[in-house]
């Protein structure tokens, strides 16, 4: 028993010495970058919301869902009630029934949330290659850095080195797990017009939808700093406070 | 010192329902007078603080409840509903789900305060057993409650600790059957875990409530471990401690707000943002961070059946220690050998908890066995034969470091 423990540990050590098959599989490091709601007191910038917004319904509005947002929620992002009411009107929406049951439609309204692309999970991987396309509203808290993550995603798409086989429509991403794909690249520079006049590069666009979809899946994040600080400063005033009383009572007992 | 505040002059009603039912009394002695020994330090404030965390849980929890829906369709989005539409509900979420590893931090820096100045033993025996009884409804509770999110941590989390019960022979089986309400964790098993994650943490308000009885009939250990004697020994709970507390409790809400409104999702897995999917397994399922140790000796066992009942000793061991530890010396300080082991085996406990988070093969592997071995060794071995070889350094015979006129304690200020 104690020879074969110590040719396990001989054999892990060896394994970590020359053994780079641990490695070979893995996603490299992802590249860090700096976002308008980093730190403590980091907002969303405005302007990448709404072009990331713009990104979305343009891009990957296609594909991918945003359940948990309705159009109501974008007043979050700058837009005015009119702007909202006009990008809600431009979908239409399923909503009740006539007099004889036949389902009637309507245009979106504000408080409406945003349609699924697919009706349903086959509809959406017969559509995809098999793949389920996920639905993005809480995607930058579902994955482990979120924002770095998915930004290194969307400018992940390279050359898969020679040897590597890629089944029929898949693309090769140097930061999926498994690198292969089934999303094609969705983004290519000036596949959008922004309407500020930012030049829509591959970076400029991934890093604003970025933010837009961080936005998604944290809406309450301005808020939840913002209280923090007051929450915080005012405990760290009773926690003082209380410090000086202590010591003051305490004192008693040295008379 | 000053008069006992219980012969104070009391107002009129006051002593009118005092009379016929002694809720001022009660108060009055268990909380205002009640004799607290003047020496206990900054570790002794983690038992309150365990108990406010337990009702700010409580409170919060309740709240939660008034919006969740336990049903596999809705649980995830109701809980998305909670932090989005309802009116300060990612706050009460966030505060709960922390709350969690705060509660697990501040219990586990109690226990292992038990554990160093000897609080286990003679005659507050059952009082730490009945820790471990509170302990162990936590860690029921806190599973339970990371189901219902509902998320991929949640079911996947759910099916690999429910599954474990299936190594017991014959029944296992049955069993595993009998808790899900089925035959895999679905609609049903969510259902009871709602019912019973709302349940439990009454029953631990219930020990608790036996737990500070039984803290309450011999009074506090102190850092020294030894009884108090001398007058001045004790000093009145109320404002000395009370105020203590608070104290301890601005420390303890700022650690918590900060994890609350700047890291709240510190303590999570990503994963759990995702809906629970039966048909997809998450790469790497992990518990959360306070069961680590645990699964690490879980995990270390080749045998399922052996991990298991392995996992369940490693907890129920520590009712045995007011027996194991046979040295009649209480505090780690007058104790040079026991000290020695006391941080070995917190620093193996760390070890466990970091082998838990990784996946079981080559490294990690072997150190959690020769940890989980030692886990043992301790309680089995070098503990109970600590007596014979130790030699303890000699009692003060005061909780007062010298005379009290003459010098200001130093864990006083």
């Amino acid at each position: 028993m104690n020879h074969r423990f110590l040719r396990e540990i001989f054999i892990v050590f060896l394994n970590l010495l020359i053994s780079d098959e641990p490695w070979a599989n893995q996603q490299p490091p992802l590249p860090q970058e700096k976002w308008s709601f980093d730190q403590v007191f980091g907002t969303y910038d405005r302007a990448e919301l709404q072009r990331g917004f713009q990104v979305y319904q343009q891009v990957c509005s296609t594909c991918h869902g945003l359940s948990h947002i309705s159009y109501r929620h974008l007043k979050a992002l700058g837009f005015s009630e009119a702007k909202i009411k006009a990008i809600a009107a431009q979908k239409e929406v399923q909503d009740g029934v006539d007099e004889e049951g036949n389902p009637l439609k309507r245009a979106g309204k504000p408080s409406d949330y945003f349609p699924n692309p697919f009706v349903n999970e086959k509809a959406a991987r017969a559509a995809n290659n098999g793949a389920n396309p996920p639905d993005l509203s809480l995607i930058i808290k579902a994955r482990k850095e979120g924002p770095h993550y998915v930004k290194a995603l969307l400018k992940g798409y390279i050359e898969p080195s020679v040897g590597i086989q890629l089944a029929p429509g898949m693309s090769y991403n140097l930061y999926f797990s498994g690198h292969q794909i089934a999303m094609a690249p969705p983004l290519s520079d000036n596949l959008v017009q922004y309407a500020d006049g930012t030049p829509a590069t591959v970076d400029q666009m991934a890093h604003d939808v970025v933010t837009f979809l961080a936005w998604a899946s944290e809406p309450e994040m301005e808020e939840r700093k913002h209280l923090g600080v007051k929450i915080l400063t005012y405990l760290l005033v009773f926690t003082v406070l209380m410090g000086l009383v202590k010591r003051r009572t305490w004192r008693r007992l040295e008379e | 010192m000053s008069m006992p505040s219980s012969e104070k002059k009391k107002s009129g009603f006051i002593q009118w329902v005092d009379e016929r039912l002694p809720v001022f009394t009660f108060i009055n002695k268990e909380l205002v007078d009640y004799p607290t020994p003047r020496n206990l330090n900054y570790w002794w404030n983690f038992g309150s603080l365990a108990g406010i965390v337990l009702v700010i849980m409580i409170l919060t929890g309740i709240f939660l409840a008034m919006f969740y829906t336990p049903h596999v369709d809705h649980a995830f989005n109701s809980v998305e509903r909670i932090m989005r539409e309802v009116n300060y509900g990612w706050l009460i979420r966030y505060i709960h789900m922390n709350g969690a590893s705060i509660f697990f931090i501040v219990v586990y820096i109690h226990m292992f305060r038990g554990l160093y100045y000897g609080s286990y033993k003679a005659p507050r025996e059952l009082l730490w057993i009945l820790g471990v009884v509170i302990f162990l409804l936590m860690m029921a509770t806190a599973f339970m409650g990371y189901v219902l999110p509902w998320g991929q941590m949640s079911y996947w989390g759910a099916t690999v600790i429910t599954n474990l019960f299936s190594a017991i022979p014959i029944i296992g089986d049955p069993i595993v059957t009998w808790l899900w309400g089925g035959f895999s964790v679905a609609n049903p098993t969510l259902n009871r875990f709602f019912a019973l994650h709302y349940l439990f943490p009454f029953l631990i308000v219930g020990v608790v409530f036996l737990h500070l009885i039984a803290l309450h009939q011999h009074g506090s250990n102190n850092p020294l471990g030894i009884d108090a004697k001398k007058p001045g020994d004790k000093i009145p709970f109320h404002p000395y401690y009370t105020v203590k507390d608070l104290l301890g409790l601005g420390v303890l809400l700022l650690v918590w707000g900060t994890f609350v409104f700047f890291a709240p999702n510190f303590f999570g897995e990503p994963d759990n943002y995702i809906p629970a999917d039966p048909l997809i397994t998450p790469e790497h399922i992990v518990p959360e961070w306070y069961f680590l140790p645990y699964y690490a000796i879980l995990r270390s066992v080749p045998d399922k059946l052996g991990g298991v009942v392995l996992m369940f000793s490693a907890v129920f061991i520590l009712t045995l220690m007011p027996w194991l530890d046979r040295s009649p010396i209480r505090s780690a300080r007058f104790r040079p050998l026991y000290k020695i082991l006391f941080w070995i085996f917190l620093v193996n406990c760390l070890i466990l908890g970091w082998v838990g988070s990784q996946k079981p093969e080559g490294l990690p592997l072997i150190l959690g066995r020769i940890a989980t071995v030692y886990y043992f060794i301790h309680f089995l071995g070098l503990v109970p034969l600590l007596n014979r070889i130790e030699r303890p350094q000699p009692l003060p015979d005061s909780l007062q470091k010298k005379s009290p006129s003459v010098e200001k304690s130093g864990d006083c200020s």
